[in-house]
């Protein structure tokens, strides 16, 4: 059962084949098997979650049959949650507590999922591997020497090992696509504003989007249809009406055009993944689209814009936790400097502060037209590029990373960390939705294939990349290791 | 050498909104500490601004008040700089594009002339909370109500000229915000509160000379001190063969001297960029206009008129309109009287005095103005005396009773019955046979002394002119 979608659950529960209840126990029981060599969540809420299942069954019984009721799923742990530890990942917030819900999880509760718990990351979502979480990395269950990616790792991991049967995450430069791309599973990041930031902490505000880890596009249709809406309480959500996101799944792809990105098909991209990616675009040709090469002549920027724009809005946003009012204190501080630099110095990590001090570098006086200017500038041409390239095809699809899960530890440079994501930044830039779906295997690893589409076409991008999962089943391959019980 | 000063003034206007500046909070003065901060103001991971549009407002308001050109899309910044009473780590603020541009003010000076004040632009910005250093014994305490408050920055053009001029500029702001009603601007509670940068050169130089910052001053009085206090500062340093460092100052009223802040703080690198969390704030025409429509009459246009309608003195005018509530009251006592000289009259001179002795804002006057209309009313219509009106008046500020009660209870009604002043006449010309010789000899000036004993005898309540007229006749 639990490996299912959450389609395929929610037909479950309400045929009354099986009980929230009973499924919330099944997968706690599977976390309290396998967290201690996934170490994907942080936080369990046994009572909480049970608590949760018990009033969604007894709505069910009442005659409730939302799609997302009683369905067991699993916070990123950047989301605010009322009276759970809300850590980031990170040592500074690891006693904090939060008095509210984030939207997100406001809206998940509303709709009768029972969470389960709070997923590790990469600090303050600052990392592509879940390495440098203050709780540890993050194991991915395809092989567990190797990284899950991130930063939602804990959130790919735990839906790749039937942990949950959802997980929510967020995507700054391809945090949800990536790990989910490395833990084969689907993971979608919808347009920028389209999903609500409030009680979501702050990475880099302009690009920081909350999406959907899960099992399908179905799931993460099902999923947005929740999570998408206008938020009085966040000025950058967007003021439009949200689409059933599942009525258009089924549309035939008859003469979708698809752009192949140059690109993104060049030096640095493994032969394994390129080749599982061309073999899934033949799919799509016998589903009758078409292929077309399309230009993204700046996307050889992305990388370089991201790393001055990202760590610049950092650089303000992790001011707040400078020890005065919640969080990690030093101990004995003899003075104000000396406990905002020990606080700050104990309480964030390497790439964290790595980090800030680039953001801090960026908008000094006397660099910021240098810097922080010229990147915003790039981000207005990578936009345009993806405006032009959409003139001439619906989705544009590649690799979502140049290569299979590494290994722990085997990126120490950070720059070489940083061109993970040389394939996914770019759409966090032009604010455009994209996706991640399992395309194949390379050595026993999922490949992740990239789906982007043009301004809030969620819709068709889910279209095209649920209707490869009705063709292929490279979504329902489960890591071997964890795909004995249930 | 002469010296030249160039002073330029940063006034913070905290505006009158319901609630702060991008978080649901309300915030009045004087509520216990960290009683009026939510999870927003508290900067707590994850909340999210969201701009209060009646501040928009308020600042085109004052915008279109000073004929300023209106930013129609203003963009929030991030100024990053580390205080414990400031939650996030920035502040938000405008950088690049205020809400209010280029605009102008006139100020009136004691010699009569007018000045035409610059003011370079205005802009939307978010308090900080306050940092209590006393009763904590090494500790500082932090209270987080005031975190978030909107304030308006005004900042004028360095062409202020003298103490004067700037105590001038900065009344009719305070003028300005409370007429427009986005302020309450009460410098002693910190609702209004001024920086003045002060440079001095020689006269007839064009380069501007190394200018200090005076921070936070909270009176007018200590504005008009501190400038001229650091003036000759600067003076003295430069004649002595010293050079003025650009710095920020603190006025020391005790001393009536200023001090060196923070020289580092020159150095301080603000990092500003813009508010990834809020969007642009565009606004059109149509909005503009809405908020011109609903403009109230501001003080030079009401100087105008009480010159225009009520035919007072251009210096009477300036004095009436130089608060609306003064305005306001003394339109409803020129009105409800009938009398507008002596209205002016009493509204400038005996209310202010009292006022004044009481330390009193004319808004808690213990006289209301009706009260006073009907006052003036009764001279008016000769009831009383302008002298007997005075004790009216002092009584009036204890006695709650009506205007006619307190007359009628203390006997103060005046006397205009021909008969009884016949009567006193007659005694006076009795009683003063020397004078009433003199006076019949030509010394007309004599008159007002058996007037005034007249006068003594009814204690007061004789009507003077009909004293005068009687006795002129029975002396022929």
């Amino acid at each position: 059962m639990i490996e299912k979608t959450v389609a395929e659950l929610s037909t479950s529960l309400a045929a009354g084949d099986i009980s929230s209840v009973e499924l919330t126990h099944a997968y706690l029981a599977r976390i309290a098997a396998h967290n201690d060599v996934l170490n994907a969540f942080i936080t369990v809420c046994e009572d909480s979650a049970l608590e949760q299942a018990q009033a969604a069954d007894e709505k069910r019984a009442a005659g409730d049959n939302s799609p997302l009721l009683g369905i067991p799923l699993a916070h990123k742990d950047i989301f605010c949650t009322n009276g759970v530890t809300t850590t980031c990942g990170s040592h500074m917030l690891s006693n904090f507590v939060a008095p509210y819900n984030a939207t997100v999880v406001e809206k998940f509760n509303t709709a009768g999922a029972v969470m389960l718990g709070k997923t590790n990351m990469d600090e303050f979502a600052m990392g592509s591997s879940n390495e440098t979480s203050y709780f540890g990395p993050v194991k991915n269950p395809w092989d567990t020497k190797r990284v899950p990616g991130g930063s939602s790792g804990g959130s790919a991991a735990a839906v790749a090992a039937d942990l949950c049967a959802m997980a929510t995450g967020t995507d700054t430069g391809g945090s949800i696509r990536q790990p989910a791309a490395f833990c084969g599973i689907t993971g979608f990041k919808p347009s920028y504003g389209r999903v609500s930031r409030w009680g979501m902490i702050a990475f880099a505000s302009s690009l920081d989007q909350a999406g959907t880890l899960c099992k399908s596009a179905e799931d993460a249709a099902l999923m947005t249809n929740t999570m998408a809406g206008l938020d009085s309480r966040d000025s950058t959500s967007i003021d439009k009406p949200v689409e059933d996101y599942t009525a258009t799944l089924n549309d035939p792809l008859e003469g979708l055009r698809i752009g192949i990105p140059k690109q993104h098909f060049a030096e640095g991209l493994s032969a394994e993944v390129e080749q599982a990616i061309r073999a899934a675009l033949k799919e799509y040709e016998q589903l009758g689209a078409t292929l077309k090469e399309v230009d993204l002549p700046n996307n050889h920027l992305s990388v370089s814009a991201y790393y001055v724009v990202a760590p610049a809005e950092a650089s303000a946003n992790l001011s707040r936790y400078d020890g005065v009012r919640y969080g990690y204190r030093c101990e004995n501080p003899v003075d104000l400097e000396d406990m905002y630099k020990r606080t700050r110095s104990e309480g964030f990590g390497d790439e964290v502060k790595r980090r800030i001090m680039v953001g801090t570098y960026a908008l000094s006086a006397g660099y910021y037209d240098a810097y922080y200017k010229k990147a915003q500038k790039i981000r207005r041409l990578i936009k345009n590029d993806f405006d032009e390239a959409f003139q001439e095809v619906d989705v544009i699809v590649g690799p979502t990373s140049p290569h299979t899960a590494f290994e722990l530890g085997a990126k120490t440079d950070p720059v070489a960390m940083y061109l993970e994501d040389i394939y996914t930044i770019a759409v966090n830039l032009a604010g455009l939705p994209g996706i991640s779906i399992p395309a194949g295997l390379a050595q026993g690893l999922p490949v992740g294939m990239h789906l982007v589409g043009s301004d809030f076409a969620e819709a068709r991008v889910l279209n095209v990349a649920h209707q490869f999962q009705q063709a292929t089943d490279w979504h329902r391959k489960k890591p071997a290791s964890f795909s004995q019980e249930g | 050498m002469e010296w030249e000063p160039v002073i330029g003034l940063e006034v913070h206007a905290s505006l009158s909104t319901k609630s702060k500046l991008f978080s649901g909070t309300t915030s009045e003065f004087g509520a216990d500490p960290n009683t009026q901060a939510n999870i927003f103001d508290l900067a707590l991971p994850g909340t999210l601004p969201v701009f209060n549009a009646e501040a928009l407002k308020m600042a085109v308001r004052f915008g279109l008040a000073i004929g300023a050109e209106i930013g129609k899309r203003s963009v929030f910044d991030r100024k990053n700089y580390f205080y414990p009473d400031l939650p996030k780590g920035y502040q938000v603020t405008q950088l690049d594009f205020p809400v209010v541009g280029k605009g102008s003010l006139k100020i009136f000076l004691q010699d009569g002339s007018e000045r035409v004040i610059g003011v370079t632009r205005a802009h939307i910005e978010e308090n900080a909370g306050k940092s209590l250093h006393e009763e904590f014994h090494g500790m500082s305490g932090i209270d987080l109500n005031r975190a978030g408050e909107p304030l308006l920055e005004i900042v004028s053009e360095p062409e202020i000229k003298n103490a004067e001029e700037a105590v001038a500029y900065l009344k009719k702001l305070h003028s300005i915000v409370r007429y427009l009603d986005i302020s309450d601007a009460i410098m002693a509670q910190g609702s209004m509160r001024c920086d003045v940068n002060v440079s001095i050169r020689a006269r007839g130089e064009t380069e501007l000379g190394t200018r200090t910052e005076i921070k936070n001053i909270n009176s007018f009085r200590f504005v008009e001190k501190a400038i001229n206090s650091e003036i000759q500062r600067q003076q003295e340093l430069i004649e002595d063969g010293g050079r003025v460092v650009q710095e920020t100052r603190r006025y020391d009223a005790d001393k009536d001297i200023t001090t060196s802040m923070r020289s580092k703080e020159v150095a301080n690198d603000y990092r500003y960029f813009p508010e990834p969390d809020l969007l642009p704030v565009v606004i059109d025409d149509a909005y503009i206009e809405s908020v011109r429509a609903e403009l109230p009459e501001l003080p030079d246009a009401r100087k105008a008129r009480f010159v225009q309608e009520y035919g007072l003195s251009e210096f009477d005018a300036a004095v009436l309109t130089s608060t609306r509530e003064m305005a306001e009251y003394f339109e409803t006592v020129a009105d409800q009287s009938g009398a507008v000289q002596l209205a002016a009259n009493w509204v400038s001179g005996d209310l202010q005095a009292l006022l004044n002795k009481n330390n009193l804002e004319i808004s808690e006057s213990p006289i209301a103005a009706d009260r006073l209309a009907t006052l003036i009313a009764r001279i008016e219509d000769n009831t009383i005396s302008g002298k007997i009106a005075k004790t009216v008046f002092e009584t009036m500020i204890e006695d709650l009773a009506s205007v006619d009660d307190i007359i009628e209870k203390k006997g103060l009604k005046q006397v205009t019955d021909s008969g009884a002043i016949e009567k006193l006449v007659d005694e006076v010309i009795a009683n003063n046979p020397d004078q009433v010789q003199q006076f019949r000899e030509g010394k007309q000036q004599v008159l007002g002394f058996l007037v005034g004993q007249a006068m003594k005898l009814s204690q007061g309540k004789a009507n003077p002119g009909q004293v005068n007229q009687l006795l002129q006749e029975k002396l022929k």
